[in-house]
């Protein structure tokens, strides 16, 4: 069974259609006992940085997180929250990552919203998937390069496309939302 | 590198397509999930269903075909129609959409689009302007068009983005329907004066104007209806076109 956490930020439910046309079952919850004894665990999101750790701290849900054994993957910012620091709202995250989250520099259109390419990329997430492959962004912050980075993206400069340490695997974009090359990667997710 | 975007429109009426559509293996042309199935395995980039009724019986219809779209749908969309209050956005975001479009009840009372972006995020506000010139100044209208505000185009685009939009889709009337073209001149205008993303609509006739329009403002993405609707130029033709133009799209 994958559990999807449920917390204050939207987009919750589109992870679990994705999950769905996988034939995958899910269930989105909050309670640590089904988190801690789920097969693994999504960590989604599209939102506020600070409201969203305040939510999870109110709920001891950040102690849940980080004593995680099995893989976890966190999108946007179940990402973010995942590194040290976020710009947004002066955020201290849950430093499962060594990268801090900073607002774009505004030198082009913020968010970065669209489909955008990978200018490196490794690990098992990506397995079958090709640097030329777009997938879906929508984010104003952006993760710093640090040496959790597992692929990388350029928009204004490059960043963080997708981290991992240990258990810990984190996407920027929205697999969720980038076609077939979304189900790809959470497919190598689910495979794990 | 980011890629501009190519975004089908589709128009709901009673939770069915409105213009005709003529796809030869659509089973259901009226169904908009069908509809939208084929655009996705075509290759565009994201969906706009805008709800033309929009009416407080069919809010609960539309949330229903909401879900059923964000059920089979891979890619971001985008839902549209009689937004009035954080309370009907709630809704459709919790039916599955990605983002909503706000328009006249944007200018009405611009503080709902802070109202959405601070309960749902920046990038779940689209703010649709609807806008041609009136003695020689682009000025914003309302109501479908049908009535003319005392605002300025790049002033009200600017003010959008200072209250909170992610994004604006920018339709010019005068285009809108004609197929002769983008109007290069307010999309290039407004783009320059925001820092959001742009979506260009109104007038695609030709593949041709998408390129006019990608290559000539700083558009990010391009809509259409009536010309996918009708077959007359598909997506995975026009993206290469524009690739062999030199412009940035996912093919």
């Amino acid at each position: 069974m994958i559990a999807i956490l449920k917390y204050n930020a939207g987009n919750i439910r589109s992870v679990q259609n994705a999950l769905t046309r996988l034939g995958c079952e899910s269930i989105i919850t909050d309670n640590p006992t089904e988190l801690l004894n789920a097969d693994k665990v999504i960590f989604p999101g599209v939102g506020e940085a600070s409201s969203a750790m305040q939510y999870l701290k109110e709920r001891g849900l950040d102690k849940t997180i980080v004593s995680l054994k099995q893989p976890v993957l966190g999108i946007c910012l179940g990402l973010q929250l995942m590194c040290r620091y976020s710009e947004e709202n002066d955020t201290e995250c849950l430093k499962i990552f060594d990268s801090d989250v900073r607002l774009f520099p505004p030198v082009n259109k913020i968010p970065h919203m669209g489909w955008n390419n990978f200018l490196t990329m490794k690990g098992e997430l990506f397995k079958g998937v090709a640097l030329e492959d777009d997938v879906y962004y929508v984010h104003s912050y952006y993760p710093e390069v640090s040496s959790c980075t597992s692929a990388t993206c350029d928009y204004i400069l490059p960043f963080s496309a997708s981290m991992q340490y240990e258990n810990f695997y984190a996407t920027q974009f929205h697999p969720e939302k980038s076609a077939e090359i979304g189900e790809k990667i959470l497919r190598n997710f689910l495979e794990l | 590198m980011l890629k501009r975007r190519i975004i089908p429109c589709l128009d709901i009426k009673d939770g069915r397509t409105v213009k005709g559509v003529n796809f030869v293996n659509l089973r259901d042309a009226g169904d908009p999930v069908e509809l939208a199935k084929i655009y996705v395995k075509q290759g565009a980039d994201e969906l706009v269903f805008l709800d033309i009724t929009a009416t407080v019986e069919n809010r609960k219809a539309l949330a229903g075909l909401v879900e059923r779209i964000a059920a089979e749908i891979n890619i971001p969309f985008t839902v549209g129609g009689g937004i009035d209050t954080v309370d009907d956005v709630a809704i459709l975001i919790k039916a599955g959409a990605d983002k909503v479009t706000v328009n006249s009840s944007a200018v009405k009372r611009p503080g709902l689009i802070t109202e959405i972006a601070s309960q749902f995020g920046n990038q779940c506000v689209v703010v649709a302007i609807d806008t041609k010139p009136v003695d020689d100044e682009w000025i914003v209208f309302v109501n479908g068009g049908r009535t003319p505000t005392a605002l300025r185009t790049v002033i009200w685009a600017r003010k959008v983005e200072e209250l909170g939009a992610g994004e604006i889709l920018l339709t010019s009337m005068n285009n809108d329907g004609t197929r002769l073209g983008f109007s290069i001149d307010i999309t290039g205008e407004v783009s320059r004066n925001v820092n959001i993303p742009v979506i260009a609509s109104g007038g695609a006739g030709s593949m041709e104007h998408f390129s006019e329009v990608f290559f000539n403002t700083g558009c990010s993405a391009a809509l259409a209806a009536s010309i996918f609707h009708f077959g007359e130029i598909n997506i995975p033709d026009l993206k290469k076109y524009l690739m062999n133009k030199k412009i940035n799209v996912r093919l």
